[in-house]
Order: structure tokens, then sequence, then C-alpha cells
């Protein structure tokens, strides 16, 4: 297996450091690329930027460490987990760090994106690099005090001792440290000796949560702001034609009214008044483009499938003649609905756009990339443009798109005033940026009982699965093994949604697996345990799986979950699988109340490598799973004639707590680099549930949500 | 525009408002009291509790020409330093992933184990089952709910 952590670097070049005017010494470090000889950290803390730096390391002169790093949080706890690494290197007891979310500039950004669960990853060997590096600094500045050898000092909650007794705390030292070459060849801890990483540590921002302080983008004000709401086309297709405002303008407290493109915006004193003067718009819309509905997406995509319009994404031995050759063929279609993202903090964004600069403050994934498109869409040069980030009140993929920074960034300029844009929940939900719907085709081959070939075809809206994941299993287990896709354009904006693409392959094919080994009438488990045996050994070095991690987490789950050893009543569902580096195991009990299944409990086992932080690697752990349940069972989001047809939380059914599984989370022990965990307990979630419902009722489901199709036959 | 006197944490506000105007947007941006969270504005996922008369009530089905002389408690208010029962427990489980729905969550349970001291799972659940956790944290906040009503004895 490939670990792809993206490492060389120069340790003399990628950390820098200042003496800070007000004490203290200033560490600045960019993770990915060498930093400029010219540049180096500032000497004011409040001149960071983060255009050299991916971020910055403060030790006062009293001690204490504060971490100043741009990345965002969205709720998968990173900003707690990334500085654990710092600190454990570092050798600083945590209590003893305190981190701060800093603003963000768009140049040099490699990787400041919360997506695709990859910032613990990427960032485990560097963060750790420059911790140790950092320590080091200090250690030697001790020895030219005490006079003696480096090597004779050693730390621990961040004191230097030597093997005379004496003593220093770290800021003791922090100014002759800084004044210092910045040294090479350090030597990381070995993972049994961490004291920081594997511990339990609460999310960093815990006490703020649970008092209600400001944190998230729509708690964020300035004096002088206006509060925006914005009409957009009723139907996706539609485009604006005239309106009328003169009853909005009538409402006491609205400043202005604004047309931009075929958007209108109200201005208002607070957001009330702005969400109920936009609702008092008359506005008159025509038809643009096709107004589809879901009804056009089923028909298309089932022709898509049974068509021939496919791009190939890989191609192993002959698919054809496997079929052709073969006692029988088994194929199946599994069919999934588009989803909104529906974060709890519905779309928000800052924007105060003037002549000299363009500030935007607000919860974005993508920081860098929306500061480019707003300095576009404003003509401005790049250098004018700055992003703060907020806390997330979740993203789901939904804040990758900066489609409301520039909004506001466009009110704002036509406005000359600081603009807040708050989305109401029905903006949210229908100006979305979905995961597209998705059809499946997975056909096997049978010959002499064996299968000797795999044919997946997918049907998307927009977009296909990218990347590696036609590599994923079964790649490499089934000599004849084809991955065909095809797409077709709608005017619905679709885009990313917690694990693309895999967050329903994964239950169309863990689903299927199941229903294969029926029919051969081979017992389940066995059935993915030898097709994983075929791949062990594999010199294919697309296939980034681990046949050998895969197989322990399917393992492991079998004996956690009692998997077929359950009471009478409760009913189980397998399922395995790898993505985004992460290899699960889930096993659902189900029992049937009132003939309904009642998913009970989830058994999860994860090998995501080091656990960096337990506490907030099983809150992840559960969020996914049940994410993965919860849509599933309920996940439904159509159109008519271009307009979606929930609009709030009274029609479109999220999962709650009286309908929750308990997760029961078991890590495998390992000392490899961490993987993410922000999204791959949720593909497997599907099957396990799709799974579990067939052994308690005989039903096979092919289509979410289940709620709605639990009574479908074999298509 | 009427003005409204408000007693919210224990402290009067004279507030100049639309009678329209739900409590929930007179808190985030009149009183600067965000705590309150805004999630879909029709009392489906219970991001903007808050206690009214001691009930857990949905902030933005609340409006201004009703609250008057109401004993009205925010997150904000719920203990000086987040000393309440239900807020340490939930910091002792660390129930937050995106954080955004759990002081509605909070308030909920906080009205909750007024009314009922010794819940079991079943009741918690049933309790719970207004607050959306789009993060699905909700294993934690049955838990958390178990651990505040210990506290709370
Ligand atoms: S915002 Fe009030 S219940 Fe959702
Ligand atoms: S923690 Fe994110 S919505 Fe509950």
């Amino acid at each position: 297996m490939k670990t792809n952590l993206p490492l060389s670097f120069n340790r003399r070049s990628f950390i820098k450091t200042s003496t800070l005017a007000g004490g203290g010494m200033l560490i600045g470090f960019n993770l990915f690329q060498a930093c400029k000889p010219e540049v180096a950290p500032p000497i004011d803390i409040s001149q960071l930027n983060f255009n050299d730096f991916n971020a910055f390391i403060k030790i006062a002169d009293n001690g204490m460490v504060t971490i100043f790093s741009p990345n965002p949080e969205i709720g998968q706890g990173v900003k707690t987990a990334m500085p654990m690494l710092i600190a454990e290197e570092l050798d600083v007891s945590w209590d003893k760090v305190h981190v701060v979310q800093g603003a963000l500039d768009t140049k040099n950004f490699t990787r400041q994106v919360a997506g695709g669960s990859q910032s613990l990853r990427h960032g485990w060997e560097p963060l750790r690099q420059t911790g140790a590096t950092a320590r080091q600094m200090l250690i030697n500045a001790a020895a030219v005090i005490w006079k003696v050898d480096p090597k004779e000092c050693k730390t621990a909650n961040g004191v230097i001792t030597n093997s005379n007794g004496d003593m220093l705390g770290y800021g003791e030292v922090v100014k002759e440290a800084a004044a210092l070459e910045v040294p090479e060849n350090i030597t990381l801890k070995e993972p049994k000796d961490f004291k920081i990483i594997g511990q339990d540590i609460s999310n960093v921002d815990i006490d703020k949560i649970i008092t209600g302080k400001p944190l998230y983008g729509m708690d964020y004000k300035e004096e002088g702001m206006a509060y925006a709401s914005v009409l957009r086309p009723p139907a996706f297709g539609k485009k604006l034609i005239d309106f009328d405002d003169t009853a909005a303008k009538a409402i006491t407290g609205v400043y202005d009214i604004i047309k931009f493109g075929d958007k209108i915006a109200v201005l208002a004193k607070d957001t009330w008044t702005a969400m109920k003067a936009k609702k008092a718009l008359k506005a008159n819309w025509e038809i643009d483009s096709k107004l589809e509905s879901t009804e056009d997406h089923d028909r298309i995509l089932t022709d898509l499938l049974n068509g021939e319009a496919f791009e190939t994404l890989r191609e192993d031995g002959d698919v054809k003649k496997a079929f052709i050759e073969a006692d029988e063929v088994i194929e199946r279609i599994y069919e999934s609905p588009f989803l909104p993202h529906n974060c709890m903090e519905p779309m928000n964004f800052f924007a105060d756009v003037t002549p000299e600069k363009v500030r935007l403050v607000g919860p974005i994934q993508t920081p860098a990339g929306t500061a480019r498109r707003v300095a576009d869409l404003l003509e401005r040069a790049p250098e004018d443009v700055s992003v703060e980030m907020t806390r997330m009140g979740g993203g789901f993929g939904r804040r990758l798109y900066g489609d409301f920074a520039l909004e506001v960034a466009e009110i704002s300029k036509i406005a000359q005033k600081p603009v807040k844009l708050v989305y109401s929940r029905e903006d949210d939900m229908t100006a979305g940026v979905y995961r597209p719907s998705i059809k499946y085709k997975i056909g096997v081959s049978i010959k002499d009982r064996k299968i000797t070939g795999y044919h997946l075809k997918e049907a998307s809206v927009n977009s296909n699965m990218y990347g590696l994941i036609p590599n994923f299993f079964p790649a490499g287990a089934i000599e004849n093994y084809q991955v065909d896709v095809a797409s077709y354009q709608s005017n619905i904006s679709t885009g990313a949604w917690r694990a693309p693409y895999t967050n329903f392959l994964s239950f169309a094919e863990q689903s299927f697996f199941d229903e294969l080994a029926e029919i051969l009438e081979i017992d389940k488990i066995q059935l993915r345990l030898d097709l994983l045996q075929k791949v062990k050994g594999t010199t294919d070095d697309r296939i980034e799986y681990s046949p050998e991690r895969l197989e322990n987490v399917i393992k492991v789950a079998v004996d956690k979950s009692g998997w077929g050893s359950k009471n009478e009543g409760v009913f189980q569902g397998f399922s395995a699988y790898y993505c985004h580096n992460t290899h699960v195991a889930e096993v659902a009990d189900v029992v049937l109340e009132n003939e309904i299944p009642v998913v009970k409990k989830i058994t999860c086992v994860v090998d995501c490598g080091i656990v960096v932080n337990p506490l907030g690697a099983k809150n992840q752990i559960e969020g996914g799973v049940i994410d993965g349940v919860g849509h599933a069972m309920y996940g439904n989001f159509s159109f008519n004639n271009g307009t979606p047809q929930d609009q709030n939380f009274n029609s479109y059914r999220l999962i709650r707590i009286n309908e929750t599984p308990i997760v029961e989370t078991h890590f495998i022990e390992s000392d490899i680099a961490p993987t993410g965990l922000g999204e791959p307990t949720l593909p497997p979630a599907g099957a396990a549930v799709a799974n579990a419902i067939k052994a308690a009722k005989g039903i096979r489901v092919y289509k979410q949500p289940f709620i709605e199709n639990m009574n479908n036959k074999a298509p | 525009m009427p003005i409204y006197k408000l007693k919210i944490n224990g402290q009067s506000h004279s507030v100049e408002a639309d009678p329209d105007t739900p409590l929930l947007w007179v808190l985030r941006d009149h009183l600067n009291m965000v705590g309150t969270k805004f999630g879909c504005g029709i009392g489906q996922c219970g991001a903007c509790t808050v206690h009214v008369d001691g009930s857990a009530t949905r902030s933005c089905l609340l409006v201004m020409s009703v609250v008057e002389n109401m004993e009205i408690t925010t997150i904000e208010g719920l203990s000086d330093d987040a000393s309440h029962p239900v807020q340490q427990a939930w910091k002792e489980i660390d129930v937050p992933q995106c954080g955004y729905c759990q002081s509605g969550q909070i308030m909920s349970a906080a009205a909750f184990l007024i009314q009922n001291k010794n819940p079991n799972r079943e009741e918690i659940r049933d309790a719970m089952s207004g607050n959306i956790c789009r993060c699905a944290s909700y294993n934690r906040i049955e838990k958390a709910v178990e651990v505040a009503a210990d506290k709370m004895s």
C-alpha cells in the first residue's frame, strides 16, 4: 500500500522564527513547501499573515503556547487534532496550548481546504516535525546558557532539564532560541512515547459552544453593516423578468433593494426585516432553459445505464468475453435521489467591499479558491481580497462552494456598505449544490460457480466518479473488471456531498455482494474474504486499499458484533468498505417493530492508522454512521419543473435522536500514519442496514430512501 | 414601532420592534445574544430553543406581541460560568461536533430534566426528538442527558 504523504522538505527552509516585539518567540511554518529565503515571521503578533506560512506557533515568555491556524473547522475536530500533533513533539502539556483561528490571505495555499478527510493525513508528518524542531531550538538555547551539550538536556511538560539538575521553562529561553539557526535532522518520537497523541482531548471550542458565545458566521457582525436576504429564481431554469418592490420598501427598516443578475437582494436593519421584506417582493419569472423534474432524471439515467455512451475508467481483462462465456449473468440496478446538505447553520457570509480592499468573513471550506473567484468577479487584484474564516455549523461539502460569498461581495459592492448575507432554511434547501441523483448497474458473470467478470456502470447527473474510486474494492479481485460512467448535463447545481460517490456506491456494491452470496449459496463474509485474498500481493499500484487491512476490519467486525449468534428477533447486515484511505466494516442490528425495520445498533470497526484523538475520532465515526443510516433511510429530494419539492424540515426528513442506533466503535490498533475520519464511516452504513432489512423482512432494497422503497422487488 | 419590555436572564430590556418579530431575531440582532441559533424558522429543528417561564420554547415562533412579561432564559443565562449540570455533562461527554445545534439541545435538556428528574433512555430520546443535530451527535446527547440527570439528583 502506498502512503502518498506529500513529504520531502528541508527542515531548515520550512520553518522560520522571529522574536516578538512584546516578548516571546514566533515560529512560522509552511507545511508543504519551502519558505522563500527572504520571508520571516512578523515581530508584531497583530501582523500575522498566512501568505508565506500555513500557521504560527507563539511561545510566550510565560511558557504559554499559542497556535494560530487558519485551517477551517467544520466539526471534524481538526482544530483540536492538528495542534495535538505540534504539542506532542514540542513536549508541552495540552493545557498550556491555546488555539486561535487565524485570518487567511490568499497566496500560497496548499491544502487549505477542509474536505476529503485529508487534513490530518497531510499534516501528520510536517506538524510533528515543526513541533520537534521548535523543541530542539529551545533545548539548544538552554544548552548555550548552561554551556552543556544539548544531548544532555531533556524536556517534559514545557520544562528543560539537564543532568546537573538545572531547570529552565520554555518561556525563559525563547529569546535566545529565536536567534538560533533552525536545526536539521530532528528525530520524531516513537508512537509508544506519545503522551498527547492517543489521549482523549475535548473540542477546543467546547466552553464557547456550551455557553453560546459568538463563533459561527451567523454570529458575526460589524458596526454599520446591513443584513441581506436574497430572492432567487423559484426554479432551476427560470430567470427574472421584472419585479415590484413597493410593498417591500414600505416596511420600516428596509434600506435598499438591489437587483443583481437574476436575483434581488433586500438590505435591512436586521435579519428578520430583510427576510420579511423579501417575502413582500413581487417578481415575475420566465422560462430560460428546460424545467426538469425527477421523473425526467429517472428516465434519462435509466436510458443512460442501458445505452452505450460510456466512458471507461478502468478495464482489466475482457469483461465482454467473460459475460459471453458465463453460465449465468446477474445484474442489479441501484438508485439514489438528489440530496441537499442541510448544514445546521444555513449559508451566510459577510463582505465589505471598498475601493481599498475586499474583506470577507464567514464559514467556508475553500477560502483560497473563493477569494480568487471574488477577485475575478469584482475585477480586483488578488491581494486586495482577504478571507477570514469563522467556525462552521456543518459543511458536508456544501461550504466547498463559495456561491454565497460571491453573492454578498457583489451586493456589498453595489450597496457600498458592509453586508451580511443570511440564507433562510428555504433559501439554503432550494439554492443548493446537491448530491446528484445516481444510478448504478452492477453485473457479474458466473462460470463454474466462480465470479469471472464484474461490470460496474454509473449514470449520474452532471458529473461522475473520479480519482481513485474505480480502483477501490473489488478492483484487483476479479480478473475481468470494468468501470464505465456516463452523465447527463442538468441545469440543477450539483457538487460534493460527504464522501462523494462512495456514499452511494458502497451501498450498491455491498448490497450486491450480499445478494450474490445468497445466489451462489456462499457465506456472505467468506465471499468478501475470498475476493480480498486475490488482491494480496498485487503489483497494481493503482490499488490503494490494503486487502490485509480490509480483511482485518471485517474479521474484527464479525467478532465484535456477535455476527451470526444474535438473539431471535435481531437481524444483522454486514458491509465493509475502503475510501478516504480508511478501512471500515459495519454490522447493523435491526429489529422489527410493527413490521417496520428499526436500526438498533451499528458496530463499526475502523482502521484509520494511529488515532490522534479518540474522543474526537469516535464522535466523527458516530456522526458519519448515523448520517449514513439517516440518509439511506429517509433522505429524499425531488424536483418538479425545476422547483425543489422540499424547502424546510417540515417535509424534508432528517434522522432524529429517537430513530438513532447506538454506534459501537472499535479501532484497529496501529502505528501507521493517521487517515481521515470525516467521511469514510458513512458509505458502508446504508448497505449494512439494507442487508439487515433483507434478513429481517426478506425484502431487498435497491433504492434510497429505504423508508419509501422497502417493498420493492428485484428489477 | 412599538416598544416591548422583555425580561431575559433576569434582566430587563426594552426593545423597539415590529409586533411580528420573533424573539429569536430580537435576541440575536437587537440584543447581541447570539447563543440562540437560527436553524429553520418554523419550529422544526430546535436550534432556537429558550426557556419561557421554565419550559423549552422555540424562539423562532414566539413573536414580540406575546412575550412581554414572560420570564425568558437563554443559553447565556443558563449559568454564569458554564456550571449548569447540563453544560457540565455536555463538556464531560464532549458532545459537540460542529456545535451549532448544541445550545438548543442544552436548553431542551435542561427544561426536560426539571420535569423528569430520573428519565430512562426512551424518555430522553422522546424528549430530545424535537432537536435536530445534522452532525448526528445523538449518541452523546443521550449519554450527556443521563449524566446531567445524575448530577442533578
Ligand atoms: S429555528 Fe426555531 S425550531 Fe428551528
Ligand atoms: S453538532 Fe453540528 S448540528 Fe449538532
